[in-house]
């Protein structure tokens, strides 16, 4: 019995969301009559940290505290149209949407505080703290809770903006054949190294080296929690789980958890993560978010590295022991493709 | 006509009375019965975990529990972690480590780690996986929790030690 070490590479250009039909988002944003800031939202948060994100685009694009903003992502049947969590496409699509419902509210705010303080709305700004004042007057000011209970029972207006963020659908040009299908792609390189045991067939992930380009990093802490994430899953989409192990024989397929195989915290995998941050010209702030990138390189690195290790070529997904085994038997043995 | 037995239990420190059902489970009686909806219906089978209780202090799948079976003993959920606006150091150090994502599986994974810490107030990495490997994360890939416990306990994790 002999263990193999193997080192594998992959990198990946991710799309972030799709447009081969249109691919739109909305986003509607108000004021409370106290000066917090409501952004409406179809955009579903489930667990990825839409509410966060798009709390700090809003409160960034308004000028005032990450505490004085709310995000409402209730109901799809009744809130502003969205096409989904999906694609990777959260950050990108609905920050920008949030960033135009944002800043139409912000111009509204600000005009209200202008007819307060009886100047011209240009030449107001907003400190992010809760507060507007005349610029190079910070004396002349006005509080943002006051400006909303102004707008609300003296002078009858809306704090308020309506956004929509649309990459058109992608037309073919006939004589060409060109198209494009996507806007923005966020990148990452990955390395992985692991053992195979060339008697059980058994593939152990020792660690996971990573960087990735994700335009600007929004949360970092958000986009480290996604990538850590993600890379448990890739590893255990390459190496655990299936619903049809004998695909396309359907039998033998797991029901419940006992059979379903995933790896569990005993079989963490150390991950060294490097983010890059690029920000992405059409992106909010320049975020292009990880999204379902983080898993995607680490099925095919695992796939080479097991290659370079034994010299087994699976091409079928999850590498389990029978199938490294199988490989080793076709080539009569263990083949090292490089040495460690 | 199913008979229905009473039963008596403390529930995070406060008396609680309900009648059951014939081999009603405890996750049932708590989230219908009681309305305490911190433990989670996972796989309804034991095999996720996301059910976790303390029962006299030991973690219990409560959707593997009889009812009746706690008549007279102590049961813990999540909903009785925090001291009124204070957080328990588990909670706070699952926020602190972001280790939650959709969160389904966070009150089953706080319960575990508790019947831990409350027994080994200092464990070492390898104790703390043990404890919650009966406890099944899809989302944060297990570090980040497992960085949170060992935080709660006051010790290094692997990011800052």
């Amino acid at each position: 019995m002999t263990v193999h070490k193997g080192r594998g590479f992959a990198c990946i250009n991710y799309p972030i969301g799709m447009n081969l039909g249109g691919d739109p988002s909305q986003a509607l944003v108000h004021s409370t009559p106290d000066g917090k800031f409501m952004v409406s939202l179809s955009s579903i948060d489930l667990g990825q940290g839409m509410k966060s994100v798009t709390r700090q685009i809003a409160a960034e694009t308004l000028g005032v505290p990450v505490a004085d903003v709310y995000v409402d992502t209730a109901d799809s049947d009744t809130g502003p149209h969205c096409m989904g969590s999906f694609a990777s496409r959260g950050t990108h699509r609905v920050g920008n949407a949030v960033i135009r419902a944002a800043t139409e509210a912000r111009k509204a705010l600000l005009e209200a505080a202008a007819e307060e303080l009886e100047v011209n709305a240009a030449d107001l700004e907003t400190d992010g703290q809760g507060n507007i004042h005349v610029k190079g007057a910070p004396t002349r000011t006005i509080t943002v809770a006051d400006t909303a209970i102004a707008a609300q029972f003296k002078q009858g207006r809306t704090l308020s903006g309506r956004g929509i963020f649309l990459i058109p659908p992608s037309d073919v040009d006939p004589d060409t054949g060109e198209m494009t299908p996507v806007s923005c792609f966020a990148h990452a390189a990955l390395v992985v190294d692991l053992e195979v045991d060339d008697e059980t067939g058994e593939v152990t992930v020792n660690e996971i080296n990573s960087a990735y380009e994700v335009g600007r990093a929004l949360n970092p802490r958000l986009v480290e929690q996604q990538l850590i994430g993600g890379a448990w899953m890739g590893v255990s989409h390459a190496l655990y789980e299936t619903t049809e192990p004998y695909y396309p024989d359907r039998n033998h397929g797991p029901e419940d958890f006992n059979a379903y195989l995933m790896p569990g915290p005993g079989e963490v995998v150390d991950h060294n993560i490097a983010v890059l941050e690029r920000p992405a010209e059409d992106a909010p702030f320049g975020g292009k978010g990880p999204g379902e990138m983080c898993a995607n390189p680490v099925l095919p690195a695992i796939a080479n590295a097991v290659y370079n290790a034994v010299g087994v070529r699976c091409d079928t997904l999850p590498i389990t022991p029978e199938r490294v085994l199988r490989g080793l038997l076709a080539n009569g043995g263990a083949r090292p493709q490089g040495v460690r | 006509m199913m008979a229905k037995t009473p039963v008596q239990f403390s529930l995070n420190g406060s008396s609680a009375a309900v009648f059951v059902d014939d081999a009603q489970n405890l996750l049932d009686v708590l989230r219908r019965g009681v309305g305490d909806l911190t433990p989670k219906y996972g796989c309804g089978q034991g095999t996720c975990g996301s059910c976790t209780v303390l029962i006299d202090g030991e973690p219990h799948l409560s959707c593997l529990t009889l009812a009746e079976t706690v008549e007279g003993r102590s049961v813990e959920t999540t909903n009785g972690l925090a001291a009124g606006p204070n957080l328990h150091a588990l909670q706070e150090a699952f926020m602190e480590n972001f280790a939650a994502q959709c969160g389904y599986c966070t009150p089953g994974m706080l319960m575990a780690a508790k019947a831990l810490l409350d027994r080994t107030p200092r464990p070492s990495r390898e104790e703390v996986i043990e404890a919650i490997s009966g406890n099944i994360c899809r989302c944060t890939g297990y570090d980040p929790i497992i960085d949170a416990i060992m935080a709660a306990s006051g010790q290094a994790t692997r990011r800052t030690g």
